[in-house]
């Protein structure tokens, strides 16, 4: 009997998650171990899998040779002002929806929702042709302000949740003490709100940061930020695999800490929604 | 008065949120809509001119277009279905405890921050033809006898971009499901039990029927997302060899970015949006929506 169960749970656990675990990081494993082997390892007629001399050459000449610094503070510079616009606005707007009924409450939380179904390539010509207008095309405030909007429904959902959970009797408190509403906002329940803004930032930044598809259009050499360089890599140097994925480690490394931060926090806000509701 | 000045409070709080939503995404979908009636071409200014429904009806005789729409079908229908398969078995497997399940709850999400960008090269650096590790460990498990030139072919390709965008998917799957799971009421498992029910009965009498509004949600989320998605093929074929993986979001994007056509582009899309926007109705006309909440 007790051996049957351990066949059982091999058979129909252990394997299939072990297998599934593989799956899902092997890409991952196998990138990062062709960014650590040098050139003539990697086009060799028999492939080794494991490096027989690591080197860390591609990620020595990736920053030397292009101008990946440069395209990482774009990155950087990008995904940091989004986060700080689109969380001023989110903030604000979530703490209307969590602390007030008014009328169209339902109008504006719908057509947020609404809003974030559209495709985005339906919006990348005309705001192209209004970027162009404006004089903002190939300067990073095209980029901030795209992202800035696109992350705005997330983050009020995600925002309204966290501010719902907190309790209004301190504010209330806070107010019968004298406080205006403004006082009682900044000086209670935004302290409150802290861990919430933390993680919706850090989605913010993650959106901005892997953006590629308006990325491409709205830069040029000078405004390139990360996931574009990647992408001309592949033109530029007839596809150098070493350099390539030396640069995509150095590009989601970020981000991955930073995910693994929030993570908890993200997936409640996520998961809230679909399961209750 | 100080009544009145309180009635405006929420809205001045929604208005900087809903003022830029309003200027960069309600705007820009109108002039599509316009732009979809035009003869725009960017490099070429001073030929634009109103052609009506030429662009609609140009994009039902394009060869191109047939081509995309029967992608996306398959890249959406096969994409989705098997994200949702291995999700729901990646979530079972994650609802029972283990030790060290949360290193790997955590670990299996990470594809789902990863820049669509690196998932393409990830993934078109294991499919090369030459050099690539599948066809490796392929040949060495004796599947396949000569290496394939996966993605440049197009036998081959759809079918290995669909693959990718399988893996990128299971994730996010594997985690809503599991909420799902874990919000079931125990008690419906022990008085099943109780009952005698082998654990096939209470998976499709219990969980699948418990489950259900998670499964809509999110399946209906997952179709918008795919079906929206470019970078992953952009990356990894460009959309070829030929047409071959052109969804329409590609296609789409390659027209607006490559060849600059601003009119087709714009129509191309408003036919994505109508075909995803009917989706999405007929999914919420055949959900009773008290069910979901």
């Amino acid at each position: 009997m007790k051996k049957n169960k351990f066949i059982n749970d091999l058979l129909f656990f252990y394997i299939p998650l072990i297998l599934l675990i593989a799956f899902a990081i092997f890409p991952y494993l196998w990138t990062f171990l062709t960014s650590i082997k040098p050139e003539r390892e990697l086009y060799t007629s028999v492939l080794r899998y494991l490096p027989a001399e690591p080197t860390l050459e591609n990620y020595v000449t990736l920053f030397s040779k292009s101008n990946f610094f440069k395209n990482m503070w774009n990155s950087l510079l990008v995904a940091g002002v989004t986060s700080i616009i689109s969380l001023f606005v989110s903030v604000l707007a979530a703490y209307a929806f969590a602390r007030f009924n008014f009328k169209g409450k339902t109008f504006f939380l719908g057509s947020f929702l609404l809003i974030n179904m559209f495709p985005p390539v339906l919006l990348l010509t005309p705001l192209f042709t209004i970027m162009r207008k404006l004089g903002l095309l190939y300067t990073p405030f095209s980029l901030m302000i795209a992202y800035s909007t696109f992350t705005i429904p997330f983050s009020v959902w995600l925002l309204t949740g966290y501010i719902r959970d907190l309790p209004v009797s301190l504010e209330e408190a806070a107010m019968v003490d004298g406080c205006s509403r403004l006082e009682a906002f900044i000086r209670i329940t935004l302290p409150l709100t802290i861990p919430g803004i933390v993680a919706t930032g850090i989605y913010i930044f993650i959106t901005a940061w892997n953006e590629f598809i308006f990325a491409l259009m709205f830069t040029n050499e000078a405004t390139r930020t990360l996931p574009v360089a990647l992408q001309t890599f592949i033109g530029q140097f007839e596809i150098q695999w070493g350099l390539l994925t030396a640069g995509g480690v150095v590009t989601t490394i970020p981000v991955v800490v930073l995910f693994m931060l929030i993570q908890k926090k993200l997936v409640e806000g996520l998961t809230a929604g679909a399961v209750k509701g | 008065m100080q009544k009145h000045w309180s009635k405006l409070i929420p809205y001045i709080l929604v208005a900087p949120a809903f003022i830029l939503m309003l200027l960069v995404v309600g705007y820009p979908i109108l002039n599509s809509i316009y732009m979809s009636f035009l003869d725009y071409t960017l490099f070429k200014p001073k030929d634009i001119k109103f052609v009506g429904l030429a662009n609609y009806l140009k994009v039902l005789s394009d060869p191109i277009f047939r081509e995309s729409l029967l992608n996306t079908v398959l890249w959406v229908v096969f994409g989705v279905f098997f994200q949702f398969l291995f999700g729901l078995i990646l979530a079972l497997l994650l609802n029972r405890k283990f030790k060290g399940r949360g290193i790997v709850r955590s670990v299996i999400l990470i594809p789902w921050v990863t820049p669509g960008v690196l998932i393409g090269l990830m993934w078109r650096w294991m499919y090369d033809g030459n050099y690539g590790v599948i066809n490796d460990i392929l040949s060495k498990l004796h599947i396949i006898d000569n290496f394939i030139p996966w993605l440049s072919s197009s036998d081959t390709s759809m079918a290995s971009v669909i693959i990718t965008i399988i893996w990128q998917g299971i994730p996010f799957f594997a985690i809503m499901l599991l909420a799902g799971l874990q919000a079931i009421p125990q008690e419906l498992y022990e008085s099943a039990y109780v009952d005698g029910a082998g654990s096939w009965h209470t998976f499709w009498h219990i969980t699948l029927p418990m489950l259900k509004p998670t499964i809509l949600i999110s399946t209906l989320l997952r179709i918008i997302w795919v079906a929206n998605s470019v970078d992953v093929i952009y990356i990894m074929t460009g959309g070829g060899p030929g047409y071959s993986t052109h969804t329409l979001s590609v296609y789409t994007y390659i027209k607006a970015q490559k060849a600059l056509d601003f009119g087709y582009s714009a129509t191309l899309a408003i036919y994505l949006t109508v075909m995803l926007a009917s989706v999405a109705f007929v999914y919420f006309k055949n959900l009773n929506l008290k069910e979901v909440r």
